[in-house]
């Protein structure tokens, strides 16, 4: 699969309508691992770690789960194509950075990316749409499985996948989920609902941004430990935590229909107006206003068949997005304008908030019966 | 305040985490949290970069030795990275690295998975303790023809046990 096809279809986890969606937007497991007796990747030479890389690549390439993938080394990549594979949370920062003895291999649907020679030999994380880590771990689980039947993993009887950072030994596992948190935000509860969790020994930040200046409203919960709990317990956990804020938050959004409504619908009218007649718009910006739209789709504001179309442009409105899609390299004044161009495109068919809606099915969350309300 | 980290700049980045109930604070420069991936979803945790600031003072009051020697990494290059340069290095900076484990996870022992390759040799070690001391019994019993098919079985199960190594 070349980089163009890539950039032309939409990551599966993003399509999709997991569970809870209104609230998680995705989750993922990742796990690493390496290879025994061989330096971790920020310590080995450049011919170490070429060969690391010749061990591994043909191991994952072959793999079911990888039939026609998209695979390349990363000193293959232009700086922009990467940074394109960032803003889709397909690899991280840190590997974007690297260059020879580098690669990512990904499968066709964007739902399953193997890292090799990141921090660790192999990061491998699955991504899906809504609540769904149990899900997610099945398949990177699996995929370990059939991977250390023919590499020779460093495992320690007491210690478990032995990884480059100490804070990943054990079961080497990061499971995480993004979560969209408007209402928390709007009603100003986020700060205690952060302090809380982390309490209890997990992470939640915002994904751009830190705290309440989370843009976007988006935020990641994941774990911190990775020693002394096994996988199905660190998964229960999680899962525990972010059922219990998804309550939070559809319990802050219901009060903020209830008790501020003029609030509420001032912040999706100027949102909706900023988004379809702005001519200038900073990824900051544009992040901020797609988040009150996709509450307003999660209220019945506007047509559930809207969604993909905010959800699209969350990720095709950060700056390498943009510059790939109009093959030139932009300074920022002309990122702002050509941001606010595609943005008031898409929205060209976008009908206006009818309110009305609102008040006659609140619908609370996406299962459970939609309350009636007079 | 200056950053935590290259403690030359001034810090304008500070984050505060409490996990089980320790409050961690680390206080960053522009330049330190971009290096470090704070803004990077994917990569941070603040354990991740207290392991650069306090962790390797910690292996070395744990008294373990100061190379690793199989891929000669050193204290002072965990010190600077946060990362360890290999697995052996679990061994030779074992005894700090374990107050360090303790004090940032739930446990000091792995519970989770556990590869194939570990299972079967787990099960063919216990297979062979069963055997050794069925071999011993034999021999006490002077019942040789039992003991040298016992011997056979145990010879087989060495050269698995290589093989699965
Ligand atoms: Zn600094
Ligand atoms: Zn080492």
């Amino acid at each position: 699969m070349k980089f163009q096809n890539l950039m032309a279809s939409t990551g599966e986890w993003l399509r999709g309508e997991g569970p809870h969606h209104q609230v998680v937007v995705s989750s993922r497991v990742r796990l690493a691992r390496n290879l025994r007796n061989r330096a971790f990747p920020g310590w080995a030479k450049k011919a170490e770690r070429t060969l690391i890389l010749e061990l591994i690549k043909p191991r994952v390439e072959e793999l079911p789960e990888m039939q026609e993938p998209f695979s390349e080394l990363l000193q293959d990549l232009s700086a922009l194509e990467k940074q394109v594979l960032v803003e889709r949370h397909l690899i991280s920062r840190e590997h974007a950075a690297k260059s020879a003895g580098s690669a990512i291999i990904m499968n066709r649907k964007q739902t399953l990316s193997v890292m090799v020679n990141e921090e660790d030999h192999l990061r491998m994380q699955s991504i899906r749409s809504g609540l769904q880590l149990r899900q997610a771990f099945k398949l990177v689980d699996k995929v370990d499985s059939a991977l250390e039947a023919k590499l020779d993993f460093a495992y320690d009887a007491k210690l478990g996948y032995l990884t480059a950072c100490p804070t990943n030994v054990g079961t080497g596992m990061r499971a995480s989920a993004m979560l969209h948190l408007p209402g928390l935000v709007l009603s100003e509860l986020i700060n205690q609902v952060i302090q809380a969790v982390n309490k209890i020994g997990l992470a939640v930040r915002g994904l751009y941004g830190e705290g309440t200046e989370a843009m976007g409203n988006l935020f990641q919960i994941s774990n911190q430990t990775t020693l002394g709990e096994k996988e199905d317990e660190i998964i229960s956990r999680l899962n525990k935590v972010i059922e219990t804020i998804i309550e939070k938050e559809q319990d802050a959004r219901q009060v903020l229909v209830q008790k501020r409504p003029n609030t509420l619908w001032d912040q999706i009218g100027r949102a909706y107006g900023l988004l379809t007649y702005a001519h200038a718009m900073t990824s900051k910006e544009a992040l901020n206003l797609l988040s009150v739209v996709k509450l307003g789709i999660d209220l019945g504001a506007f047509p559930e068949d809207k969604r993909l179309a905010i959800d699209q442009l969350f990720i095709e409105t950060q700056p390498a997005h943009l510059q790939k899609s109009t093959q030139q390299k932009l300074n920022a004044e002309e990122r702002d304008h050509f941001r606010a161009q595609i943005i008031r495109e898409r929205l060209k068919s976008f009908p206006k908030p009818d309110i009305s809606k609102v008040a006659r099915e609140p619908e609370v969350t996406g299962n459970s019966e939609p309350e009636k309300n007079e | 305040m200056l950053c935590d980290v290259c403690k030359c700049n001034d810090a304008a980045v500070f984050l505060t985490q409490i996990v089980d109930g320790k409050m961690q604070k680390v206080n960053l420069c522009e330049g330190c949290s971009k290096e470090k991936g704070v803004q990077d979803p994917t990569g941070f945790a603040l354990a991740d970069l207290l392991l650069g600031i306090g962790a390797a003072e910690e292996i070395e009051k744990g008294g373990s030795s100061t190379r690793c020697p199989v891929c000669g990494f050193t204290q002072a290059d965990f010190k600077k990275t946060g990362r360890l340069g290999c697995s052996s290095c679990y061994v030779a900076f074992g005894e700090g690295l374990n107050s360090l484990l303790k004090a940032m996870h739930k446990g000091t022992a792995h519970v989770g998975k556990l590869p194939a390759r570990a299972q079967k040799s787990l099960a063919l070690s216990d297979r062979m303790k069963t055997l050794t001391e069925n071999l011993r019994k034999a021999v006490q019993e002077e019942n040789y023809e039992t003991a040298a098919a016992l011997r056979d079985e145990i010879k087989q199960l060495e050269s698995q046990l290589t093989e699965s190594k």
